[in-house]
């Protein structure tokens, strides 16, 4: 049967993680490899990094980066974080990459996924949608939801899968950061309206909350960062809750 | 052990090469029928599109070699599906080593089943000493819109939708729909066993 995935995702500046973690068998709490290796030894599904890094050399610095890691581990990652161009795409996937995701070079031109989808495959292209409500219409924000546009997430959502993506990772700004759980009404709004895969993110803070994603929320996959780097919710423990309730996960 | 990885325009060969590395085994990534041949083991990786595949394989006449090779071989992915001997995935004719028909993926509803199907999925029914050491609760990570039928040569099933091929043996020939090289330790289980036929 085919499972939910959980996704821990790692954010990184200059090829090293940020935002803090807290585990006690890491040597370095910088090392994105070493973090990315105990995430998947402890059953992560799958990785997501996303570069926050805004030098002119990031791409050099991100593609030697993904080549460690892909030598090191063994289940897909995704990489994203200002990817704009074929050529960016191909040099990442190159290095190792599984996937790559973009956001806002597909909102200031469309065109750019179905070429990307052409030229590399829809597999390994993902569409992040960054969404927030105003006034009761959810629309897509980008540059980490700081910027508005004028799309409406459900239409934007459609037209990314007709342009040929091959996922979306959507992210509620509104729940981001604030562990009360996952935007449950639009994630399973944009699921049942596509027919690819939706990854959900923002908002997890407990396990809880990954089960409601999953069956009230109709995701694919649940990505979340801290409460994975602090250890407040062990993957194990995780998938051990979702299986007893009923969620399938692969042990 | 020298495995020669087949060289075409498929996107992600890299991970394949750092898995066999991983698994120490020597990987030369190359599309020369004369080091193909010589290799211990073959391993023909992909992803991507079957036509695009097959004009390249055929403008390189390794659609001619691969049938003669005789040393174990292995197909992951769309390397299966091109072992069949037909594809539906732009009306292609493959290589036919496995005499079965590679199909879409039509779901019914697809709120119920996205397709891609993307993610990892369990293996069953496994008969083969590709598979030693595993049982269905092996899970394998797949990203595909077509697979291919049941059929006689079948050594594991999957079920998405409905049961397809998992993996398949004939002969000198083996492949697997799921990415090996992407599925923790069951995956590096899987190519281990094949590097130890």
């Amino acid at each position: 049967m085919l499972t939910k995935r959980i996704i821990p995702c790692l954010d990184i500046k200059e090829g090293r993680t940020v935002k803090g973690v807290n585990f006690v068998e890491l040597r370095d709490a910088g090392d994105p490899v070493e973090l990315a290796k105990i995430y998947s030894d402890q059953g992560a599904d799958e990785l997501v990094f996303l570069d926050i890094t805004a030098t002119v050399d990031k791409r050099k610095t991100l593609a030697e980066l993904v080549t460690k890691v892909a030598k090191a581990i063994n289940i897909p990652f995704t990489v994203g974080g200002g990817i704009g161009t074929i050529e960016d795409v191909k040099i990442l996937l190159q290095a190792g990459a599984d996937k790559i995701s973009i956001n806002s070079a597909a909102t200031k031109n469309p065109k750019i996924i179905n070429e990307m989808a052409r030229e590399f495959g829809s597999q390994c292209i993902v569409v992040a949608i960054d969404t927030r409500n105003v006034d009761g219409i959810d629309f897509v924000f980008t540059h980490g939801g700081r910027q508005a546009t004028v799309l409406k997430t459900q239409q934007w959502a459609k037209e990314v899968c007709e342009r040929g993506a091959g996922e979306i990772l959507l992210t509620s700004m509104d729940h981001d950061g604030t562990k009360a759980g996952f935007a449950n009404e639009i994630t399973a709004e944009i699921s049942a309206q596509l027919s690819i895969p939706v990854i959900a993110s923002g908002g997890a803070g407990k396990m809880s909350h990954f089960r409601d994603v999953f069956t009230f929320g109709k995701a694919d996959a649940a990505l979340a960062a801290s409460i994975f780097h602090f250890k407040e919710i062990p993957i194990p423990e995780l998938k051990a809750f979702l299986e007893k309730e009923m969620i399938s996960v692969r042990p | 052990m020298k495995v020669a990885v087949i060289k075409y325009n498929s996107g992600n060969v890299q991970s394949v090469l750092y898995a066999l590395e991983r698994l120490g085994a020597e990987a030369l990534l190359t599309d020369d029928p004369e080091l193909i041949s010589k290799a211990d083991r073959v391993i023909f990786p992909g992803q991507g599109e079957a036509s695009t595949a097959m004009d390249y394989l055929k403008s390189k006449n390794l659609d001619k070699l691969i049938p003669e090779l005789k040393q174990p071989f292995f197909g992951v992915c769309l390397g299966l599906q091109l072992l069949c001997a037909y594809s539906e995935e732009n009306d292609t004719e493959c290589l036919g080593i496995f005499p079965i028909q590679v199909k879409k993926f039509i779901p019914e509803d697809y709120r119920e089943f996205k397709v891609p199907h993307v993610g990892w999925n369990n293996l069953q029914e496994l008969n083969s000493p590709l598979l030693k050491g595993l049982d269905d609760s092996a899970y394998v990570y797949y990203v595909h819109s077509y697979y291919a039928e049941l059929s006689e040569f079948t050594i594991a099933r999957t079920h998405y939708i409905s049961d397809f091929s998992a993996l398949l043996h004939r002969n000198n020939f083996f492949a697997v729909q799921a990415h090996p090289e992407k599925s923790g330790p069951t995956g590096q289980k899987i190519l281990n066993n094949f590097l130890s036929l």
